[in-house]
């Protein structure tokens, strides 16, 4: 990824002075190896330039143009440009699996980039491109199996051709076309240039393999990112460089809605050691300077009076003063209204009134950080012909570019987006307003004359990190006389994601606000779930799971009230609940099994401790889940010991990916209920760093055990699936084991006692 | 002033009270070493001088001159770095990688400092941060590590 303007390999020379030893040709090489083997090697033509990939697009039906996405080299290496970003999620290698199961070519001679902006990757029902929504696999599946198809039949073509034989005379093995009749073989990589000549053949009409046949879809391939994210060669945008390239460092008005005013002290930080110079942006002062280092120094040194911001076209929103995140959560758990109704069945007003018990509750969440670790950072360079290369973590290439273009008056055709590999995303590098430093990287770069590369500190990504939707939610559920729920309504006051970023509209609900709310599928005959949109102060984000991040343990852990107020035990309940769905029945049952058998507790384990075990489940993004979780208590912290965790995608891709994703997701969701809390005090984040917002650490980590349950449904999600369920898993242990509710997160701030 | 940096002497030009990290990764152009927090707080920039796990982002340059520091690119010229990175291919263990380098230097030291790390040293030395959660893959490597025969 790290090149430079002409395109050949990064050397030493390109980088500012400091006489740099040591750096290994090969290294670089590894580096920049998709776009220096594209442009130094002819192959199976590849339109480099997103400017060209992007020609013609109206009339592109995206995922088809093989040439858009594949290069077969003469050494039989294959480059694929993927339509999706890689972030840890394993997607290049399942790119790969997908393709070359079709092509007949072995995944681990692929090289992974992510593609340019452009027509051709709009996969997600031929319109849009993001990689989100854990929608990667399950939206190209079968685009890519005819993208391998069809490059497949071309080679095939080409060799008929070359060799003079009808095409039924030959057949492929991984890489090599092979005449049947003299045994000849001729490989991929010499036959790529005469393929490249011919036309296209229509996916549709290609011969797919037998599912029964393949050799890679489905098997537990190792990734192809490992060894170079293991060796520190892996290049993520903060570590881009271009040749004469200065840094920038930022400081951010404390709220959003504020502007520089004065600068007190600019003459002494412009002469601070290293400082170039010292820009204005809105709502932020910037330093220059060759080194990151001098540059943030210099920035944090800026004494800046802080003036109202006047911007009428804001997108962004205005920060209170005042504004209180705990007084923001008392204000909606105390919201009366009734709402407006997502999901209805039967009369849930009627059932309540009948029901022998009726049990109300209030549950509540907090904000949340993403917390990825690579901060944010751009590098953006203008070119002579009046074109940019932009390098940025980023979801969606395609939406930064026409954003980029607004804000620069160029044509989209003139802006180069590249996507390196994210140091972690969870839902952080959409478009958010005044969340991206890409608009600060292209202004100084304009102001300087020369690429800049802006990287946000921890310190100043804490204070302008979208977060996660806070809701509180109102419950009334009602019992019959054996105990069973019959009624079950919950109202949440909240504002989701989407209408938070594109503005709420009253006639309709934000699908993200309430998912996991809605949804569920116990056999609970009258119901109700709805929302009361209550605008937040603070901007807001997708966060990992989204709605199901925090609409699940809502959701499951008022079930298992409502299974204690009706004395059941709640992993039997769901059974019962469940019993019409052999799908999740099956899932309830391997999850159970997976635990050794379900038990409650509390129970007095091996060691000595006392522990209690709780379960929860989702259906996010077309998936299945459910978890166990065993907990014990030490001086009045929660330890989790156990998770076992099983997912039923429907169908995989690689299991080995899913098993990793799903225990990290239960990591992230574990970290959210133990501790994760982002508190506004005055209208601004009391903690600007880890030490203030701590994250799951390694001792804090549980054993997560996986099952993957291939039902043979439609494919489901996988980056996110795993997250919901362990909330309520660990939430409904902490209850049995300490006799107290919870029912709200994280329990770090709880009083527990066991 | 001269830095030791996987055994070739570097001149350097910057502040003696420079972080290590911002030299290793601007003034040589080593990105391998991460920023993730710059306050001791993740280990992302962890790097070894003279063997010992150090976190590069509050080490500032001249407490370091004359003692030799290694980054995660001469990671396989050390014979135990080299099987530890051969773990982490086993098992698989990065995931977005960005904390990576830092698990992979402070395993590295760990088992070059104790051959047959017990779990309470494996508890006291991996401490570094992963935000995608990669713990359990981290743990099962360094275990096998651990247990190999004649030491790492
Ligand atoms: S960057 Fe040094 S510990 Fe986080
Ligand atoms: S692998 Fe992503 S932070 Fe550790």
């Amino acid at each position: 990824m790290t090149n430079n303007k002409d395109n050949r390999p990064v050397t030493r020379e390109d980088f500012p002075s400091g006489a740099p030893v040591n750096i290994s040709r090969r290294r670089f090489l590894l580096a920049s190896a998709g776009a220096t083997a594209g442009a130094l090697v002819l192959g199976f033509g590849l339109p480099i330039g997103p400017a060209r990939a992007a020609q013609g697009s109206e009339q592109i039906t995206p995922g088809t143009r093989v040439p858009a996405f594949l290069e077969i080299r003469p050494d039989n290496t294959i480059r694929l440009q993927s339509p999706f970003v890689e972030g840890g999620q394993g997607v290049f290698t399942a790119m790969a699996q997908i393709v070359g199961e079709e092509l007949d070519a072995d995944p681990e001679s692929f090289v992974v980039e992510v593609a340019p902006a452009g027509s051709d990757y709009l996969l997600i029902n031929n319109k849009i491109r993001i990689t989100g929504g854990s929608n990667s696999v399950r939206s190209s599946y079968s685009t890519m199996r005819k993208l391998g198809a069809s490059a497949r039949l071309m080679l095939l073509q080409a060799a008929a051709g070359r060799l003079n034989v009808p095409i039924a005379q030959l057949k492929t093995e991984p890489g090599y076309v092979i005449n049947t009749s003299s045994g000849e073989k001729v490989s991929y990589g010499s036959l790529a240039k005469d393929a490249l000549d011919l036309s296209v053949p229509d996916g549709n009409s290609v011969e797919l393999r037998d599912p029964s046949t393949f050799r890679w879809i489905g098997k537990p391939l190792k990734r192809l990112d490992i060894l170079d994210k293991s060796t520190g060669k892996a290049i993520y945008s903060i570590d881009c460089t271009v040749e004469g390239m200065v840094q920038a460092a930022v400081q951010h008005a404390p709220r959003l809605g504020l502007d520089v005013g004065r600068i007190l002290n600019e003459a002494d930080v412009s002469a601070m050691k290293g400082v170039m110079s010292v820009h204005r942006l809105p709502g932020a002062v910037a330093v220059v300077a060759e080194r990151w280092w001098n540059a943030k120094i210099a920035a944090e040194a800026l004494q800046v009076e802080w003036v109202k911001r006047d911007d009428k076209d804001a997108k962004y929103r205005y920060m209170p003063d005042d504004f209180s995140s705990a007084a923001f959560s008392d204000r909606l758990a105390n919201e009366e209204s009734k709402g407006i109704t997502a999901e209805e069945e039967g009369d849930v007003n009627s059932a309540l009134s009948d029901a022998a018990t009726v049990v109300e509750a209030t549950y509540r969440n907090q904000f949340l950080h993403h917390g990825q670790l690579e901060p944010p950072s751009t590098l953006a360079r203008f070119n002579e012909d009046g074109s940019l290369d932009i390098w940025m973590p980023n979801q969606a290439p395609e939406q930064f570019q026409s954003t980029i273009a607004k804000i620069t008056g160029l044509e989209a055709s003139q802006i180069n987006i590249h996507s390196p590999m994210l140091g972690g995303f969870f839902g952080r590098h959409f478009l958010y307003p005044e969340a991206n430093p890409f608009p600060q990287a292209i202004q100084l770069a304009k102001e300087v004359g020369r690429p800049v590369k802006v990287i946000w500190s921890r310190e100043e990504e804490f204070l302008r990190d979208p977060l996660r939707p806070m809701a509180a939610v109102r419950f009334r559920g009602g019992l019959d006389a054996d105990g069973m729920p019959v009624a079950i309504e919950a109202i949440s006051a909240t504002e989701g994601p989407t209408e938070s970023l594109t503005g709420h509209n009253p006639d309709s609900l934000d699908p993200l606000a309430l998912e996991g709310l809605t949804g569920k599928t116990y056999a609970i005959a009258d119901r109700r779930i709805a929302q009361v949109y209550v605008k937040t102060p603070a901007m807001l984000a997708y966060w990992r799971s989204v709605g199901h991040s925090m609409n699940d343990f809502f959701y499951e852990t008022f079930l298992d009230e409502l299974a204690d107020k009706g004395s059941q035990d709640p992993y039997e309940l769901r059974l019962k609940l469940l019993k019409d769905n052999k799908r999740l029945t099956h899932l309830l049952k391997a999850v159970g099994e997976l635990s050794g058998g379900w038990k409650r507790g509390p129970f007095t384990a091996e060691d000595g401790t006392t522990r209690a075990r709780g379960v929860g489940m989702a259906s996010p993004f077309g998936s299945e889940t459910a978890a166990i979780a065993e907990v014990s208590m030490k001086n009045g912290q929660v330890i989790v010991h156990d998770i076992w965790e099983a997912i039923d995608p429907g169908s995989i891709v690689n299991p080995a990916i899913i098993e990793a994703q799903v225990k990290s997701a239960a990591a992230l969701g574990l970290s959210q209920i133990l501790m994760e809390e982002v508190i506004y005090e005055k209208g601004e984040p009391a903690a600007r760093n880890y030490d203030l917002y701590p994250i799951l650490r390694p001792d804090q980590m549980p054993n997560v055990h996986v099952r993957v349950v291939e039902s043979g449904a439609k494919m489901g999600g996988v980056g996110e699936p795993g997250l919901p369920p362990v909330l309520p898993a660990v939430a409904n242990a902490v209850s049995t084991l300490t006799g107290q509710r919870v029912r709200e997160m994280p329990l770090r701030k709880l009083r527990l006692e066991s | 002033m001269k830095l030791s940096i996987n055994n070739e002497v570097h001149d350097v030009e910057a502040d003696g009270d420079t972080p290590l990290l911002w030299v290793i990764r601007d003034n040589l152009g080593l990105t391998g070493t991460k920023y993730g927090c710059g306050l001791a707080q993740c280990g992302a920039c962890s790097v070894m001088v003279d063997g010992v796990v150090t976190r590069s982002c509050v080490t500032p340059i001249d407490s370091v001159e004359g003692r030799e520091i290694t980054t995660i690119e001469a990671i396989e010229n050390d014979p135990v770095g080299k099987r530890v990175v051969e773990k982490w291919v086993e098992y698989q263990v990065p995931q977005c990688g960005y904390c990576q380098s830092g698990q992979v230097m402070a395993a590295t030291a760990l088992l070059r400092e104790t051959q047959n790390p017990t779990e309470d040293d494996v508890a006291a030395a991996m401490v570094n941060l992963c935000r995608c959660g990669t713990y359990n893959a981290i743990h099962a490597a360094v275990k096998d590590l651990a247990g190999e025969k004649g030491g790492a």
